[in-house]
């Protein structure tokens, strides 16, 4: 019993002993890895360096003054008159040279004393011959009680008149101003603010609704049966490619038909006018049963052709703010930018139509794919249900790989017809076919938690990068300068956010969830009574911690090139210009603390 | 006329929360569903608007398969069908008349309630819906400023606002003081009374079974153990229902 114990003791000590033994390896490993080099530390040679560059910190480069000149003169005589120099009275209140002697022969030395001078300053002392050319004898330090004592050698050369000795001094008159130092940081600085303002409200307007898509309890009901997946794979990729055939045919057209702003004008206004007499007649307010088909295959064809309306009439305004912002941007001066800002959201507007429509059609497509499949799968008979969905899962699942083949072509241009066309199409076949054997078409296929996870993997993938790697890629895209940036920092926001916000979703109270479901609400109007309310509040503060953290991001994605205070902060460092590089410091300081400080009541209040 | 047949539920953990339930539930009844926690009250009521998916039976409704409907032909049943709940259900952040129009979602059409409007009859409609229940004034208040009673009030104003014909109630006066379950009982009542509105209500307590349900039906452990009158439930029925260990006291 006693020797087991003291076994067992023993065996503890020579664990304890291999434990530290192993630790003692790991960090001398690591000071070997991260080669600590502790004779660097106490050279004099760094010191020095170190010293030098925390005093020029401690100054940051921000405040300059007008300097002035301040002569002083004192007459000498060299040699020495016979019957002797007596120098003028001096006015004891401003400043003054004594000279000792008052006169000497070429080449002695004199003592130069200075009172009343500015203290703490320097500047040379000067011998100021009848020619008027100065000869540099010395310089002088003033101490802090504006005094100073230099002992100078006077030239070798002798002259009848009277010569003087002048002390040179630089004065700081008027208030302190901002140096260029300090004017380009604050440039730089504000330029980072935006750059984050503009980051995360990319990040916020992508992030929210795609944050649903990344949300379980959202996701998990969505089911469908494998058709009207399916049927989803073959439509989804046709509106697209209709939504941006119809884009270029209204941009043609609009460019072709209409000159004048006024025309724009007009068909601006009216697009929308009769979009909503259309959208009141074909989406009744109250609907007490389902439509029937004929009713339904109107009201869609006349959305379709309203909307196309609407379409050219955002293509207008697209048009009409381009006007506006070339029209503003000689006119406004000094705030020309704003007609830039106009012109830029009027090309953004055309840029994004494309999408939109594309979006539109693709989402109508899904909507009615979705109906379809899930008639079939339901109203149908067994058999010629199942026979559907044979014939429309291999075709939509052989489509399905030869897109991604195209896909994965366009990167390697492999260019052969086989394995571009017939290897993807067929194993697509053979799998639809396979899944379409398997599953009885009424089975519901859990679609939610694939979007689900997939979109988790997307941006868990997308967030892992940071910000400061992404800029480099974005700087291949659109070049060095704030633009990459926001690109880069936008990117990683919309990945932060749509994680933060899908966890906030999940955590809802799951009540008035169930509440509004239970009355018959369809699943977007129970998103948007029953979600959304609860969610504003931590969306609000989420956005406002990403701001902060978009500041601090923003603050050294210019050392990769990304634009914002990093850049010119890199730049100083590289040169050495340490006092200019510590009025950067001060300033990320400074508007960091300040984001925090703001960030942290903003969230108070909507928490 | 509801009829439940064969009902079972089992969830994805393996409970078995119904076993094999059947009754039927003619029109304009008022249907106490009694048990202990955990009897599968709560799972039978959501299952008969298939907020939760049965596992196996039917439930018929004025001759509809409710089982058998489309997620797009529930919409048009549960917006006939109002539903009460324990802990309300309200959302707390919204005014409490938006809580009260939520109501009518099953029957707007979309494109229109996403953007937060409702017809003026339906607005109408809302305002005498709260004021049945007495608390009009409150319309404006955000539904967290208001007690429990007042909440289930507002619960209740928005099951009607579904203008229903069967309102399903999960234990509507559990959270609250017992002197309020009246007032929020005599509501339910007179809904069912006056409107004709079929109620199925689950209950705790005994004496309010007495007081206002036609007719009980009993669970324990997911089993249908009483079907009858509430004058019918002696010492032994009791027993049976709550665990020989149960002292009556209501
Ligand atoms: N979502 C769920 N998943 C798994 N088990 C559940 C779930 N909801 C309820 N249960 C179980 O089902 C049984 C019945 O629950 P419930 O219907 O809530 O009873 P009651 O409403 O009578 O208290 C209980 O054993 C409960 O634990
Ligand atoms: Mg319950």
């Amino acid at each position: 019993m006693f020797t087991n114990k003291k076994y067992r003791a023993i065996l503890r000590s020579i664990g304890v002993g291999l434990a530290v033994l192993f630790a003692l390896v790991v960090y001398a490993y690591g000071f070997q890895v991260t080669k600590v080099n502790l004779e660097e530390t106490r050279s004099p040679r760094r010191q020095e360096q170190l010293v030098r560059i925390l005093r020029a910190l401690a100054r940051p480069d921000i405040f300059t003054y007008d300097k002035i000149e301040v002569r002083v003169e004192q007459p000498i005589m060299v040699p020495c008159p016979a019957e002797g120099f007596v120098p003028p009275s001096v006015d004891p209140d401003e400043p003054y040279l004594v000279v000792e002697p008052s006169c000497a022969a070429p080449g002695e030395t004199v003592t130069i004393s200075g009172f009343n001078f500015e203290p703490n300053t320097r500047g040379p002392i000067a011998f100021i011959p009848p020619s008027e050319v100065t000869l540099q004898l010395g310089t002088m330090e003033v101490d802090a009680n504006g005094q100073f004592r230099v002992e100078v050698k006077l030239p070798k050369r002798s002259e009848e008149v009277v010569q003087y000795i002048r002390a040179t001094t630089r004065e700081n008159v008027g208030p302190p101003k901002l140096t260029k130092t300090a004017l380009d940081t604050w440039e730089k600085i504000v330029e980072t603010i935006f750059l984050a303002l503009l980051a995360t409200t990319i990040g916020t307007i992508l992030g929210v609704p795609l944050s649903f898509f990344a949300a379980k309890n959202i996701m998990r009901d969505v089911k469908s049966p494998l058709i009207s997946i399916a049927l989803n794979i073959l439509s989804i990729p046709v509106a697209i490619l209709i939504g941006i055939n119809i884009t270029k045919v209204i941009n043609d057209l609009t460019t072709r038909f209409v000159f004048s702003g006024w025309g724009e004008l007009v068909g601006f206004i009216l697009g929308p006018l009769l979009f909503v007499l259309v959208f009141r007649w074909a989406v009744p307010a109250v609907e007490d049963q389902s439509p029937t088909l004929g009713l339904r295959v109107a009201r869609v064809a006349s959305l379709l052709l309203s909307s196309t309306l609407l379409v050219t009439s955002l293509k207008f305004l697209s048009n009409l703010t381009i006007r506006a912002g070339d029209f503003l941007m000689p006119r406004l001066g000094g705030w020309s930018f704003i007609g830039k800002f106009v012109r830029d959201l009027g090309d953004i507007l055309g840029m994004l139509l494309v999408v939109l429509v594309a979006a539109a059609i693709a989402g109508i497509f899904s909507n009615i794919a979705d109906r379809i499949g899930k008639k079939i799968a339901y109203k149908l008979p067994v058999i010629p249900a199942k026979v559907i969905t044979m014939v429309i899962t291999t075709t939509a699942f052989a489509s399905l790989l030869i897109l991604i083949m195209a896909g994965i072509n366009w990167f390697y241009q492999l260019n052969n017809p086989v394995v571009l066309y017939w290897y993807p199409g067929g194993i697509g076949a053979l799998l639809g076919l396979a899944t379409s054997i398997k599953l009885a078409p009424k089975d519901d296929l859990p679609v939610g938690i694939v979007i689900y996870y997939v979109s988790r993997t997307i941006w868990n993938g997308l967030r892992s990068i940071e910000a400061l790697v992404w800029v480099i890629v974005f700087v291949v895209w659109v070049g060095i300068g704030p633009f990459a940036g926001v690109l880069a920092l936008s990117l990683h926001t919309i990945a932060a956010l749509t994680k933060l916000y899908s966890e906030q979703v999940e955590s809802i109270m799951p009540g008035p969830l169930e509440a509004i479901t239970a009355t018959g609400a369809n699943r977007l109007q129970t998103i948007v009574y029953a979600v959304i309310p609860q969610i504003i509040p931590p969306y609000i503060s989420f956005t406002m911690y990403r701001w902060d953290i978009n500041v601090r991001m923003s603050t050294i994605i210019g050392f990769a090139g990304g634009g914002g205070i990093g850049f010119l902060l890199y730049q100083n460092i590289n040169l050495l210009n340490y006092r200019a590089a510590s009025a950067q410091m001060l300033a990320i300081a400074i508007v960091v603390a300040a984001m925090d400080y703001l960030s942290s009541k903003m969230r108070e209040k909507f928490v | 006329m509801l009829i439940v047949k064969n009902l079972s539920k089992i969830y994805e953990g393996g409970v078995q929360a119904l076993y094999d339930v059947s009754f039927e539930v003619p029109k304009g009844q008022f249907l106490a569903v009694i048990g202990l926690s955990g009897s599968g009250k709560s799972t039978l009521l959501r299952c008969i608007n298939r907020l939760i998916e049965p596992t196996a039976g039917k439930i018929i409704w004025d001759g509809v398969d409710i089982t058998a409907a489309t997620q797009d032909e529930m919409r048009y049943i549960r917006r006939k069908i109002g539903m009460v709940f324990q802990h309300f259900n309200l959302v707390l952040r919204s005014k409490v008349i938006t809580n009260v129009l939520a109501g009518r979602l099953g029957y707007v059409n979309p494109a229109w309630s996403l953007i937060n409007r409702f017809s003026k009859e339906d607005i109408q409609m809302a305002m005498k819906q709260l004021e049945r229940v007495g608390i009009a004034d409150k319309a404006n208040h955000r539904a967290d400023e208001l007690s429990g009673g007042q909440q289930q009030r507002v619960g209740i104003a928005r099951a009607m606002m579904q203008q229903p014909e069967m309102i399903l109630a999960d234990e509507p006066v559990a959270s609250l003081d017992p002197v309020l379950a009246h007032s929020i009982m005599q509501y339910l009542e007179n809904i069912n009374k006056e409107d004709g509105v079929t109620v199925l209500c689950s209950l705790h307590f005994l004496d309010l079974v007495h007081r206002y349900a036609d007719r009980v039906i009993a669970l324990n452990e997911g089993r249908l153990v009483f079907d009858g009158l509430p004058e019918e439930i002696n010492d032994q029925k009791f027993k049976e229902i709550y665990g020989k260990d149960a002292e009556r006291v209501g």
